[in-house]
């Protein structure tokens, strides 16, 4: 066997540095979830706890915070928005991409600007609308802000154009409407970008706290992280063993998702040019 | 009446023309390529013919019915595309069997599910799967047909693409430089099948290329096309030996017309010893002489024609293609000989470079092709320089 090139072990030991620097958070929660309250509390600092209390950590957890209910409503939430945000952004970004029209240039423009303005700008006026439509602690509060996105439009719109003109032109012959194209060529060869984006999206809706904050005040409507707010605010205290077991519980899902999906998520990166 | 007519289209992108005045007709059963250099506009008017684009004046008609207000999916023709266009996500038999289902079934027994629920889409479907088995046998590739264009080569997507078009049975069948994406051999053999497949089928069939042997070879009538104009549409000996434009002539024949500079005077022409009498008058002043390379002899002692050196000899096995240099005017004239006529023949020789006057071709500086009254009054010169 050939030995490894100095500049590869070097390479990958900065690589593992970095991977470890950012993993060393979860690794500390996942430590901490399996300590005592004591072990917790020591001055020093353990990674392997002392006495593993994961049973009972994870037991007081799922007792003391409706965690299926947390979990439902984060699924819902987030699979409506993607759902929604698929929706309409296949339709918009192929029509900008593929047809000319006169307005092209200027919703080039509006979804540039909306990519530019953050949520927290519209924050306000948006709390205020939900209110007197009294829609405040419902799915369609959480929901209904996100369903267009203009991140959304912007990547299948490059993923799109590198579509051949052609086989759009071979499905207008053979008697598609705009829309057939759209249901019969566009989606069946989208699946990667699809997927690249449902990263995204069920990542950022998954783990938002912020706008979920700002409209739900019940628990029957709270999300994954605001319910965790709730849960240290008002139960745990201080036990962040059973707080730590909870957020491991929370972030499972998306852990597991990603794994599973890793390989075609890559793909969809490399295929829409969002390298880097 | 035509099966297909075009009237004066024009358009244009910016400032830039790209269809000039096109008028063409195409009869029942015929076969016509349109070649050009590219960018020349032939595709073009393949994608305004077949409705996908729209040009900006004139009129198509498809057997006597104006086309302008029917969209795409109406006009019932089919075209295949230099990319062959796919459905990258359907196997060869889905892909065939598309336009059929688009035709044949209703918009609710298109949907997934519910459509396979509605009556009378059974036997549709059958009647879909059974013209998709036929079309496959007639281009041989039955045994493709669950396989998706990813793991077919370009040949055999090539073929399923003609089927896909073919299926629907068109009125007018358009094709886009369709073997380009081909390996050498496969494309001539593809040439000959695509002929075979037309005189069956007895569609008329509007081919464009750019490779001009393809256009000659398969086509009842080449339409040769360039910059946006139509300059001849013609059978293709007459193309050839007969062109009425100076970019006709350079476009048509490997190797490449020879084009000289020559004057004219008093409405002859001269170029050397040649003196050829115009039936029309033109301006004296200097206008061009072609003439095709298979028709120019090299006289190795030096003593007949015009002076010249040769500068390279190419060996094509059937033939030997001379670049000659004349002496006089430094200009480069390229004989196409017989292997045995180059036998005594070395590069950086010195040659007479014999050019026969009843071959040459005139054309004014503008490119027109200028008549030339009678060979028997170029004969009286001596026929060769």
């Amino acid at each position: 066997m050939t030995s490894i090139p100095a500049g590869r072990i070097i390479r990958f030991a900065l690589l593992s540095l970095g991977a470890l620097m950012i993993l060393a958070p979860y690794i500390f929660m996942i430590s901490t979830a399996g300590k005592t309250q004591s072990d917790i509390f020591t001055s020093s600092l353990a990674l392997i706890p002392q006495h593993f209390y994961f049973a009972e950590n994870f037991a007081k957890a799922l007792a003391k915070v409706p965690m299926a209910t947390l979990l439902w409503n984060g699924v819902v939430v987030c699979g409506l928005i993607f759902f929604f945000q698929v929706v309409v952004a296949i339709p918009c970004a192929y029509a900008m991409a593929k047809l000319k029209f006169r307005a092209a240039r200027l919703i080039m423009v509006l979804v540039m600007l909306g990519l530019l303005v953050p949520i927290h700008a519209t924050a306000l006026p948006l709390y205020v609308a939900f209110d007197r439509m009294s829609l405040l602690n419902s799915y369609t509060s959480l929901v209904a802000p996100f369903t267009i996105s203009v991140f959304a439009i912007f990547m299948f719109l490059q993923f799109f154009r590198a579509m051949p003109d052609d086989l759009l032109h071979a499905a207008r012959l053979d008697g598609m409407s705009e829309l057939g194209i759209i249901a019969r060529v566009i989606v069946p060869n989208a699946w990667p970008a699809v997927t690249a984006f449902a990263i995204f999206s069920v990542v950022a809706h998954w783990n938002d706290l912020y706008w979920p904050l700002i409209v739900v005040s019940k628990q029957a409507y709270a999300t994954p992280p605001l319910g965790l707010m709730y849960f240290r605010a008002a139960e745990a205290g201080d036990d962040y063993g059973a707080l730590m077991a909870a957020t491991l519980i929370i972030t499972l899902p998306l852990v597991a998702a990603f794994l599973l999906a890793q390989k075609r998520f890559v793909e969809g990166i490399t295929m829409t040019g969002l390298k880097g | 009446m035509s099966a297909l007519s075009l009237r004066d289209l024009n358009k244009s992108f910016g400032g830039n023309v790209v269809l000039n005045g096109i008028s063409l007709d195409v009869e029942q059963d015929e076969f016509i390529a349109l070649v050009g250099p590219s960018g020349c506009g032939k595709s073009t008017l393949l994608r305004v013919l077949a409705g996908l684009d729209h040009a900006d004046s004139g009129d198509i008609f498809v057997g006597g019915r104006d086309m302008s207000p029917v969209a795409a999916a109406d006009r019932n023709i089919a075209m295949v595309f230099q990319s062959y266009a796919l459905y990258p996500h359907l196997t060869a038999g889905q892909n065939i069997a598309v336009p059929l289902a688009m035709k044949r079934l209703s918009h609710s027994q298109r949907l997934p599910l519910v459509g396979s629920l509605l009556p009378g889409q059974r036997e549709i479907r059958t009647g879909i799967a059974r013209d998709v088995r036929e079309m496959a046998a007639l281009l041989k590739i039955d045994h493709l047909l669950d396989r998706k264009p990813g793991q077919m080569s370009g040949g055999q997507r090539q073929r399923v693409a003609l089927a896909r078009a073919m299926v629907r049975q068109p009125s007018i069948f358009l094709m886009d430089e369709p073997l380009s994406n081909l390996d050498a051999n496969l494309r001539v053999h593809a040439r000959g099948e695509i002929v075979e497949l037309h005189r069956r089928a007895g569609v008329p069939t509007l081919y464009v290329t750019h490779d001009q042997a393809e256009a000659l070879s398969m086509a009842d009538r080449v339409a040769v096309m360039i910059g946006g104009n139509l300059l001849q549409l013609a059978p293709p000996d007459v193309i050839y030996n007969d062109p009425a434009h100076i970019e006709v002539a350079r476009f048509v024949g490997q190797p490449r017309i020879n084009i000289l500079q020559a004057q004219a005077e008093n409405g002859r022409v001269g170029f050397e010893g040649i003196r050829l009498a115009l039936l029309e008058k033109v301006a004296s002043g200097p206008v061009s002489l072609g003439i095709r390379p298979e028709f120019v002899k090299l006289s190795p002692s030096g003593r007949s024609g015009l002076a010249g050196r040769i500068e390279r000899l190419e060996f094509l096995g059937s033939e030997v293609i001379a670049h000659c240099r004349l002496d006089a005017s430094g200009e480069i004239v390229i004989a196409k000989l017989a292997p045995h006529e180059a036998r005594d023949l070395i590069a950086g020789m010195p040659v007479g470079v014999l050019l026969p006057a009843e071959q040459a071709m005139i054309f004014a500086p503008e490119g027109r092709r200028l008549r030339i009254a009678d060979v028997a009054g170029a004969r009286q010169e001596p026929a060769y320089v």
